[in-house]
């Protein structure tokens, strides 16, 4: 059973009102495996995860999950959606929402038993979170909301963690912190991590794989196989460079190709 | 010499009706209150009483009971903005704001028709402000059935409401159908505000509905905190509201009271200055030191 990818995503394609957005997407994951989903933004990124959940019709293809095809909630995925307002109102303590993440879908009253609070604590000092564990959700850091979020997502035990931008908007820091929470995720207690990023470069120690994505195509492989001007040229449909500077990486269009497809790189942006 | 409970006070019919609906609609209130105010949709809440106030001004032309009118129409209401809005938050509103005119339009036609067929405002006053001494006996059974029911919807869907309150997202990739659950607490939204429209009136039951929980929610850190002090809260406010309009009998030599949803009105709005105090409200601080940074950075975000 080992050999079987946990995620296996295979020839899919989706389309919208007649554009296509995804167009034979194909890649695994495999068990304890760090995966990057990169591109810019509006590549299709979060319509391929939401595929993976099962809330997105395929135009064709398949999705198989531990070797399953999907259903419509798999407790095998954990999910932690782009932008979560966890507004000031909102009245739980972190360990109240990560608790959430144990049975939110079941109707009814009941209590907490003490395996599951035990469950909630441990996974609260797994992710770092134990000294704001009391605290109002709504009253975090977006970095401490982002432990939360991902605590709540590991809680029921997933094999796959599918995180869509988790990195969008948090300081160099918290960007620091969080990369190397889900790297330890995926390395010592064996979750795969699938996470969509539009900069690729605060992912590089930690991707054992990439998926690249860009005109609705994707090449996946490790860093080195996909990072590279041919392939991405391949992608792109025109030529692009890939630079790779003190041990960065920078994907370069030539000039009057239109590079609003490529990630977007902060730093170069500031003139 | 004036007593607070005047003799005659605990074996009066009309207060113990009083006590009893205005405790029962103050608690539906309250707890659907503490959701409303979380999911953001006081809007949806407020549209609601105009609504009620359609269905109240309607029942009173056709014969029926206020309470009726209070119900049907905000039932119907609700379905009309759950089909008419789509997912996302602003068609929400919009949608919210098109059922709120046309019912508002239709209420100023009933309000006017009534008054013209009973020859009296009291029918207006009655429909917009509320009569809780003057309610028919024969409501209670109504009013605590629709309680039990409301109550017993939101505690089956207890946990999924939660989600979906908080993260659609999150619910929807769980399998909660994100749907049907807010059209439930739609439909339960309505029926707390047609309660509390016969209590304080249809145009003041978004202050049952609101004041509590938003005073809760300031002085509390979780939902079960939250819930009961909203609750006891609502209950309390209604309960010194009765008493304080039945008192008022007596303050003035005309012998003329004052309406009770003033006072159940203005107890809520002082409670809600009061939770704002330095001390009662809770702690919202971080427990980092970065705290002032994580704001800027989210206003910026």
């Amino acid at each position: 059973m080992s050999d079987v990818p946990v995620l296996e995503v295979d020839h899919v394609s989706v389309s919208f009102g007649g554009r296509t957005v995804l167009d034979e997407v194909s890649f695994d994951v495999r068990r304890g495996e760090f995966t990057g989903l990169i591109g810019s933004n509006g590549v299709g990124k979060t319509t391929l995860l939401r595929a993976i959940l099962g809330l997105q019709r395929l135009d064709s293809g398949e999705i198989r999950v531990e070797g399953e095809p999907l259903s419509r909630h798999n407790h095998r995925l954990g999910y932690v959606p782009q932008k979560v307002a966890l507004d000031a109102d909102i009245p739980m303590r972190a360990r109240d929402f990560v608790a959430l993440g144990l049975d939110a879908q079941r109707y009814g009253f009941s209590r907490r038993t003490k395996a599951q609070r035990d469950r909630v604590d441990e996974i609260l000092r797994d992710v770092d979170a134990e000294r704001f564990g009391d605290s109002r959700v709504g009253s975090l850091s977006g970095g401490e909301q982002q432990r939360v979020l991902i605590a709540h997502a590991l809680v029921g035990e997933p094999a796959l963690l599918l995180l869509d931008e988790p990195l969008a908007n948090l300081d160099p820091k918290s960007v620091q912190e969080i990369v190397s929470l889900l790297h330890s995720v995926a390395s010592d207690h064996g979750v795969a991590v699938l996470l969509s990023a539009h900069e690729m470069n605060a992912l590089l120690p930690v991707m054992d794989r990439i998926v690249y994505v860009t005109n609705g195509r994707a090449a996946s492989g490790t860093t080195d196989e996909v990072v590279q001007s041919d392939v991405l040229s391949a992608l792109y449909g025109h030529h692009v460079d890939v630079l790779k500077l003190h041990g960065r990486v920078l994907v370069v269009a030539e000039p009057g190709q239109d590079d609003a497809e490529i990630p977007q790189h902060p730093t170069l942006t500031v003139n | 010499m004036h007593y607070l409970f005047e003799p005659g006070f605990f074996s009066s019919a009309p207060v113990g009706i009083a006590f009893v609906i205005g405790a029962v609609s103050a608690i539906v209130s309250a707890i659907v209150g503490v959701f409303t105010v979380m999911r953001g949709q006081s809007f949806a809440g407020h549209a609601l009483t105009d609504v009620a106030t359609t269905g109240g001004s309607g029942a009173f032309f056709f014969n029926l009971s206020p309470l009726v009118g209070f119900l049907g129409a905000g039932v119907l209401g609700a379905g009309a903005m759950e089909s008419v809005g789509v997912d996302r938050l602003r068609g929400r509103d919009v949608a919210t704001g098109i059922v709120l005119g046309f019912a508002t339009g239709l209420a100023a036609l009933f309000l006017y028709l009534d008054t013209t067929k009973s020859a009296s405002t009291g029918v207006s006053q009655q429909i917009l402000f509320g009569s809780i001494f003057t309610l028919d006996p024969s409501t209670i059974p109504l009013v605590v059935v629709m309680s039990v029911i409301t109550l017993g919807v939101l505690a089956l869907i207890y946990r999924p409401l939660l989600l979906s309150s908080i993260s659609p997202d999150l619910a929807a990739a769980r399998g909660i159908s994100v749907r049907v659950i807010g059209i439930l607490f739609m439909l339960a939204l309505a029926v707390s505000v047609g309660l509390s429209s016969i209590a304080v009136g249809s145009l003041l039951s978004t202050a049952l509905l609101i004041g509590p929980a938003a005073t809760a929610l300031r002085v509390t850190r979780n939902l079960h905190s939250a819930l009961i002090v909203a609750s006891v809260m609502g209950v309390v406010v209604t309960w010194v509201g009765i008493i304080l309009a039945y008192d008022s009998f007596y303050w003035f030599t005309s012998s003329q009271g004052l309406p009770v949803s003033f006072f159940i009105v203005a107890l809520i709005f002082l409670a809600y200055l009061l939770s704002g105090l330095p001390g009662v409200r809770r702690r919202t601080a971080s427990p980092t030191a970065a705290a002032p940074a994580h704001s800027l950075e989210r206003a910026a975000g």
